[in-house]
């Protein structure tokens, strides 16, 4: 029964990151007790933020770490915690390959690209050069009720970057 | 007055020419006594005590909605555990209100005034025979999750002082116990946590066993004389199993404490005597039993109804009122505050012919061979979990499962892109899925109008669940 639009929805790429995730911890430490998060040492400010999608109850704790100020500032470590189904872990862990060790103004351009073709209903074909792991959620827009799930822990990551601002 | 039509009455419409009314061997619509069971005396001259086949697609013919392609595949609705489909004569029976007789009830002196009335107070006696009650203690409320809130902010008025030394028995205080249990639905659990918070009474619970079902021994021991109340379901909405009201009952009234039913799982599937279950509240919904969204049903006994301040006040709940008291009128109109929900009630009234005429104790008798052949296919398949008791427990037409490694909300998804509608997620029974050690699981409920093809299907697409998402778990 396997149709192309499930193959479509879930893509060899997002079941792969959703069994092994880049980036997760089974618990976050305290954050003032974290040295895990960011390698640039005592430099980096952190900033964490807990989404839950109400209505399945996934959630995902998204922390980072940044380095620099203004136009030099980076994402210098990014970890996350979260529990939900495959669209929403898999999108925590490419979210994660996709903006650690990026400047937070590519990072926001990502975002906003990401936010922008899970909306488009499927009408908007990504482009993979740019958008990487990121563009294999382009399948998820057809599906109204799984965009929630996806965009989960971007919205983590955007609220916490607000943190920082 | 309202229509009472069969099973397989059409209407008027052009899609109803497709009915095929049901053979006379199929209506049981032997007149409700104050004590039998919904329909003992129908049930015992049926040659048939289960739907037949034949029968289950004649009953398909008066649900517009199931006859629709979902993702290229016929629609499979098994979520009826979290709304049931309307059959047509439901769906007339509130277009036929409004197009004839709609006005406000209980005022008004003009004669469309009295004919929406009658229709609207008949409805009342048509639920109350259903479930073996007296009109006097069927309260119409939006929904379930309503009639709980108002028992519970009722009590806690009373708490407050409210309606004399007739509703002292409902006061609650600090040394107080409520008891409710850890397979409620949210509906049935949070007012009461919260009539504890505004009462500062104790909440505690009978603990559900590893296969999900209450653990009996323990509710004999939590149940004591500071019990107040005890809050229960008959019928869970995750696991199916049939709760021992009787045996609760008989427990909670040693004490002297009140036991509130919540009946949403088994009005629409069993057939139901509350008089003779003896509890003394209980709550069903309307939209679960083929009536409308909008409607629900409070349970009273008449003389605790008649003791009970009331809940939501203001218009046509009083009989005398100055600028500072008012007087009110007996139950149900005390409950029954503002505008009713008039052409749902009517609606309703319909979905209980529908179900009294096709007859309660074959729907349960048809639900049990479908909860069955769910139990024994989901069982079959590796990597399954069906959570609750397997064979040999009698159930309602439900099974809710973890397939390892796989979220259900993935689960869901794969079933709906073959045209089956499940409920995923944790059914508003968050502490029951902790207790079973999941957060999350898949659920097909069946109806009435559930075939077993549908059934098959459900459980071949399952099968496959697994190896498509590469669960290795």
């Amino acid at each position: 029964m396997t149709s192309s639009a499930m193959q479509q929805l879930y893509q060899q790429i997002i079941l792969d990151h959703a069994k092994s995730a880049h980036g997760s911890v089974a618990e976050l430490p305290a954050l003032d007790a974290d040295t895990a998060t960011g390698e640039s040492g005592t430099d980096v400010r952190l900033a964490q933020s807990h989404q839950v999608n109400t209505t399945c109850g996934d959630e995902v704790t998204v922390r980072v770490a940044l380095s620099g100020t203004g136009v030099d500032a980076r994402i210098d470590g990014f970890t996350w915690r979260g529990a939900g189904c495959s669209i929403s872990m898999s999108s925590a862990s490419v979210l994660h390959d996709t903006v650690l060790n990026t400047s937070v103004a590519e990072a926001e351009a990502m975002l906003d690209l990401f936010r922008e073709m899970l909306r488009s209903r499927g009408t908007i074909e990504p482009d993979e050069e740019v958008m990487g792991d990121a563009a294999a959620f382009a399948g998820v827009s057809k599906y109204p009720a799984r965009v929630k799930c996806a965009m989960l822990p971007w919205v983590a990551f955007e609220a916490a970057l607000l943190q920082l601002r | 007055m309202p229509r009472t039509l069969p099973p397989g009455s059409g209407g008027t419409v052009p899609w109803s020419m497709t009915f095929v009314a049901p053979p006379a061997s199929s209506r049981d619509q032997t007149p409700r006594t104050g004590t039998a069971g919904a329909d003992k005396l129908g049930a015992a001259t049926l040659a048939a005590d289960t739907l037949s086949a034949d029968e289950v697609l004649r009953i398909r013919n008066d649900f517009p909605v199931l006859n629709q392609q979902v993702n290229g595949h016929p629609l499979n609705y098994l979520d009826s555990g979290a709304t049931s489909q309307n059959p047509i004569s439901v769906m007339e029976a509130e277009q036929e209100y409004y197009e004839q007789r709609n006005a406000a009830v209980h005022r008004g002196a003009h004669t469309l005034a009295f004919a929406a009335t009658e229709v609207f107070e008949a409805a009342r006696a048509t639920v109350a025979r259903f479930v073996g009650a007296r009109e006097n203690e069927i309260v119409w409320t939006s929904n379930a999750t309503e009639g709980v809130n108002l028992v519970s902010y009722s009590f806690s008025n009373a708490s407050l002082g409210l309606g004399g030394p007739a509703a002292a028995r409902f006061r609650l205080g600090a040394g107080d116990e409520i008891v409710v249990t850890e397979m409620e639905h949210h509906s049935n659990l949070i007012p009461w946590q919260q009539l504890a918070l505004r009462t500062g009474a104790t909440l505690r619970f009978i603990p559900v066993l590893d296969d999900g079902t209450l653990d009996l021994g323990a509710a004999a021991e939590i149940v004591n004389p500071r019990t107040r109340l005890l809050a229960v379901t008959h019928a869970s909405n995750v696991v199916g199993t049939i709760n021992p009201i009787e045996d609760l009952v008989a427990l909670a009234h040693g004490v002297d404490a009140l036991v509130f039913l919540d009946a949403c799982q088994s009005v629409p599937h069993l057939a139901i005597d509350l008089t003779a279950l003896d509890v003394d509240f209980a709550v069903f919904s309307g939209h679960k039993m083929l009536g409308p969204t909008g409607i629900g049903v409070l349970y009273g006994k008449a003389e605790l109804l008649a003791a009970m301040p009331p809940f939501l006040t203001g218009g046509s709940m009083i009989t005398t009122v100055d600028m500072q008291t008012a007087e009110f009128l007996a139950p149900p109109q005390r409950f029954e505050a503002g505008t009713q929900r008039i052409s749902q009630a009517i609606a309703l009234a319909a979905a209980v012919d529908y179900l009294a005429h096709t007859g309660m104790n074959r729907i349960r008798t048809r639900e049990a061979e479908l909860g069955r052949r769910l139990v024994e296919g989901v069982t079959a398949i590796p990597g399954v979990r069906l959570l609750g008791p397997g064979l040999g427990v009698e159930r309602i037409g439900l099974a809710a499962v973890d397939v390892a490694g796989v979220h259900a909300h993935d689960v869901g998804q794969f079933l709906d892109e073959a045209g089956i509608a499940v409920r995923v997620g944790h059914h508003c029974a968050q502490p029951l899925h902790r207790r079973l050690g999941v957060t999350a699981s898949t659920r097909a409920s069946t109806y009435l109008y559930t075939t077993d093809d549908e059934v098959d299907q459900f459980l071949a697409v399952l099968a496959e669940v697994a190896p498509f998402f590469g669960a290795t778990r």
